[in-house]
């Protein structure tokens, strides 16, 4: 609105009163506060909690569609993103996601710095500290590696993605971009496919569990060889309080009739040992995602990849420019899931913060109106 | 509501609607004019001071929401991050006078955030306050321009704030902190 122009104000879309669309209908999670000090998997995250990361995120999307996309909420944070491995994305997401929060980002690649005269993983982790970082976002080849990280390291350790075993803003942003794209927004009942080289995926681990915890009819696709262990897992899925079960098949007409999504992992070239499968052609003939095998799923079904996509291998390039397909909506999502996340977790590393003392009700009093 | 009733549902009325016959005639119009409240309870003041303006003069002014979550200057100091409730700014701030609606004016520092996070939205010609409730008690430079009643407060003392919007009925209350502490449903 312009001083002059009281005509735009007059016709500018206002609600009228009593009309209050602005303000949450408080749903019964509203309460949930985030108790975890580290982010290392999603095995041990609540739904409540999943669905306050969720409405955090809600809130980051509209920071950064501002005109100037930064908030002060971490200034003076040391955020040490610390990759033992080669990334563009997460590395990128998370740096930009700290920046928009205002944090003091630091960036650490393992073959520029010590790490590559023999420093350990330990060393690097009181380093880090010594030098004032408040978290550390880590990326390791070793499954376990932000686990240990965490165990000597007094801030937040955000797991950026550990060896094959989890991957947890990924399967966040996933899970925040289904929300956003599947009718309703509600997963229940949705046939969610993972298709491809489910054995060396941390993607597929981390989706495994929030996919599931949000009701959704979860698939796993690949070859025997690609999925082994997991049938010993789905068998015990059942059993998981808070977790829904899952299914595994090597049958791939079977695992897309009908589904309402499915996420194609990259093939993990660098992670395979030999003899797991004959032949990268005979994979991408088999089990490539291609527009034939598109549409036995359902005609609004949509398509994801966790990137790097490695196109003509378990994705066909046509399909991954699908109008169904919702790979750069992943990206996008994943900068504002990423500040969540470094949000929630900065709240739950302050030392000496009075505990329970200064809880929700302590926190609002303190800055009064 | 628990605690003694410093105001009732109708001196929330007859306050809101003083403050905004306020409002227009401080402007001499409503030309510029655009109102922002803070969440949670501001943002149904200000819906509701709209209301009365347009009834008054005829003129819809734009209404936005802003949340000051990321703009705290105490998110250092506190164990749990507070629950970010969302912005919605569907205006154009540059050159237009903004007037804050909060429910308590305390010690200021919400106010000083708002600011913080307006600025960073555009540059308005002028930004005015107008709160239900001055407690006293400030930390900061801040007065407001529009006040629905003063209320002496002791630090040990809780206002809160009940609108039919966010809490099903109109009132204001005065409460010990160590009671109001323990009561559910503590304000936001």
């Amino acid at each position: 609105m312009t001083a002059a122009s009281p005509d735009r104000a007059a016709s500018a879309p206002v609600a009228t009163a009593h009309q209050v669309p602005l303000v949450d209908a408080e749903p019964a999670s509203q309460g949930t506060t985030w108790a975890h000090r580290h982010l290392l998997d999603l095995d041990r995250v609540t739904w409540p909690e999943i669905e306050l990361v969720m409405r955090t995120t809600q809130a980051m999307k509209e920071v950064l569609g501002r005109p100037i996309a930064r908030v002060p909420a971490l200034r003076g944070s040391g955020v040490t993103i610390l990759f033992y491995e080669a990334s563009t994305r997460t590395r990128v997401s998370f740096e930009v996601a700290a920046k928009n929060l205002s944090a003091d980002v630091v960036n650490i690649a393992a073959a520029s710095s010590s790490v590559s005269k023999g420093e350990s993983l330990i060393d690097t982790i009181r380093t880090v500290e010594a030098l004032g970082a408040r978290m550390i976002v880590i990326r390791h080849p070793t499954s376990g590696a932000a686990d240990l990280a965490a165990e000597h390291f007094s801030g937040s350790i955000l797991n950026g993605g550990d060896g094959w075993h989890a991957h947890p803003s990924q399967a966040l942003l996933d899970l925040f971009t289904l929300r956003e794209r599947v009718p309703g927004g509600d997963l229940h009942g949705r046939k969610i496919v993972i298709l491809g080289d489910v054995l060396h995926s941390r993607v597929a681990r981390s989706n495994i569990w929030s996919l599931t915890a949000a009701g959704a009819d979860l698939w796993l696709c690949a070859p025997a060889t690609l999925m082994r262990g997991f049938e010993r897992w789905a068998a015990a899925s059942a059993g998981v309080p808070g977790h829904g079960r899952f299914q595994v098949t090597s049958d791939i007409g079977a695992a897309l009739r009908d589904a309402d999504v499915i996420m194609a992992l990259r093939l993990q070239r660098e992670r395979m040992a030999a003899g797991l499968l004959p032949s990268l052609r005979e994979y991408a003939a088999r089990y490539g995602l291609t527009l034939e095998r598109l549409a036995l799923a359902r005609p609004d079904a949509l398509v994801m990849h966790p990137g790097p996509m490695n196109e003509g291998i378990e994705i066909a390039p046509e399909v991954a420019d699908h109008p169904r397909s919702v790979i750069t909506d992943q990206v996008t999502n994943g900068v504002a899931v990423r500040m969540a996340l470094l949000y929630l977790l900065a709240g739950t590393g302050v030392a000496g913060a009075g505990g329970a003392a200064a809880g929700p009700t302590g926190a609002a009093e303190a800055l009064g109106g | 509501m628990s605690g003694r009733q410093i105001m009732t549902a109708d001196e929330i009325r007859r306050a809101t609607i003083r403050i905004s016959h306020e409002i227009v005639e401080k402007q001499a119009g409503t030309t510029g004019l655009a109102l922002i409240g803070i969440q949670r309870r501001g943002v149904p003041l200000a819906h509701r001071i709209a209301a009365a303006i347009f009834e008054n003069e005829a003129v819809r002014l734009p209404v936005g929401a802003l949340d000051i979550t990321f703009y705290r200057d105490d998110l250092s100091l506190i164990a749990q991050q507070p629950v970010v409730k969302g912005t919605d700014l569907p205006f154009d701030l540059n050159g237009a006078t903004i007037v804050l609606v909060d429910d308590v004016l305390f010690t200021g520092r919400t106010i000083r955030a708002a600011m913080d996070a307006l600025v960073d939205f555009g540059r308005p010609q002028a930004i005015r306050l107008a709160v239900l409730v001055d407690r006293g008690h400030r930390e900061l430079p801040i007065r407001a321009d529009h006040v629905g009643k003063n209320v002496p407060t002791s630090r040990e003392e809780l206002v809160r704030v009940h609108l039919e919007e966010t809490d099903g009925e109109d009132g204001v209350v005065i409460d010990r902190l160590e009671r109001a502490a323990t009561a559910a449903g503590a304000p936001g």
